[in-house]
């Protein structure tokens, strides 16, 4: 956790943001969050910038990483994710959009003792692939699958 | 107060599932207001934490594309019944929110 936590610091700016998020009042004496909010990474507008800029770059592709998403989404507002890894020692799992401006969506430390699943709902801007990234050993590994967006809702 | 959250935690085996539905507009910042064709201003959760009777067991950083009214379902290890989970969050103005609850046997 350290390790991740320094590295985050490091991350261009991030000192900066960390000040500018205690000036905003985000971070309250005593906050129980481990690491300041990772603005670069989630700022980042291309994938591969995202996954570096989230400590994800590198990851190869792994089919130890079952990602549940539908093959059709109706709703761009809402789709569900899902993700497991079969990938021992799974310390971190993060969900990207290729396709949405801002491809990070979220990004979940799992602790020892929390199962390597992730379920939730996303918003996705078009068609796209979702990928799930993981940490696990020291080392990254991803999957990716596509989702359509039926754009308007219609269902057509 | 508005309810915040919601929350189920049900044993299973040896396993928790865990299951949390926020109430949040997460206002992406990027949508037009139609009437005034100005941008409505991002607000969004972006930090959760969940703890197991004190201790951090999901440490969540979030951006603006978690769907509205959001939604997690995730699984620990090492629960018992009657054991309390509380979940933490933050939004990007500096709102926390908090939901509690006790871990039921199936």
């Amino acid at each position: 956790m350290d390790k991740l936590r320094r590295l985050y610091l490091k991350s261009a700016g991030a000192a900066g943001v960390l000040l500018a998020a205690a000036g905003a009042g985000l971070l309250k004496p005593g906050e129980v969050f481990a690491a300041a909010w990772n603005k670069l990474a989630f700022s980042s507008n291309n994938v591969n910038d995202a996954m570096k800029n989230a400590n994800y770059g590198g990851a190869v592709e792994s089919k130890d990483i079952i990602l549940k998403v539908p093959d059709i989404a109706e709703n761009g507002a809402i789709v569900p994710v899902e993700a497991t890894s079969n990938i021992p020692g799974t310390t971190s799992m993060a969900f990207f959009v290729e396709k949405n401006q801002y491809p990070l969506v979220a990004d979940f430390e799992l602790p020892s003792g929390t199962e390597p699943y992730i379920s939730t709902r996303i918003k996705m801007s078009q068609t796209s692939n979702v990928r799930v990234a993981v940490r696990a050993g020291g080392k990254t590994y991803m999957q990716s699958k596509e989702v359509k967006v039926t754009i308007g809702g219609c269902g057509g | 107060m508005a309810e915040e959250m919601k929350m189920r935690a049900t044993l299973q085996g040896d396993v928790t599932d865990v299951k949390v539905l926020m109430n949040h507009v997460m206002e992406t910042g990027l949508r037009k207001d139609p009437k005034t064709e100005k941008f409505i201003p991002a607000h969004f959760i972006d930090h959760v934490v969940a703890t197991l009777n004190g201790k951090t067991v999901l440490d969540a950083q979030w951006g603006i594309a978690v769907a509205k009214n959001p939604f997690i379902n995730f699984r620990i290890k090492g629960a018992k019944a009657g054991d309390k989970i509380a979940i933490s969050a933050a939004d990007n103005l500096g709102t926390q929110y908090s939901g509690e609850t006790i871990v039921a046997a199936k």
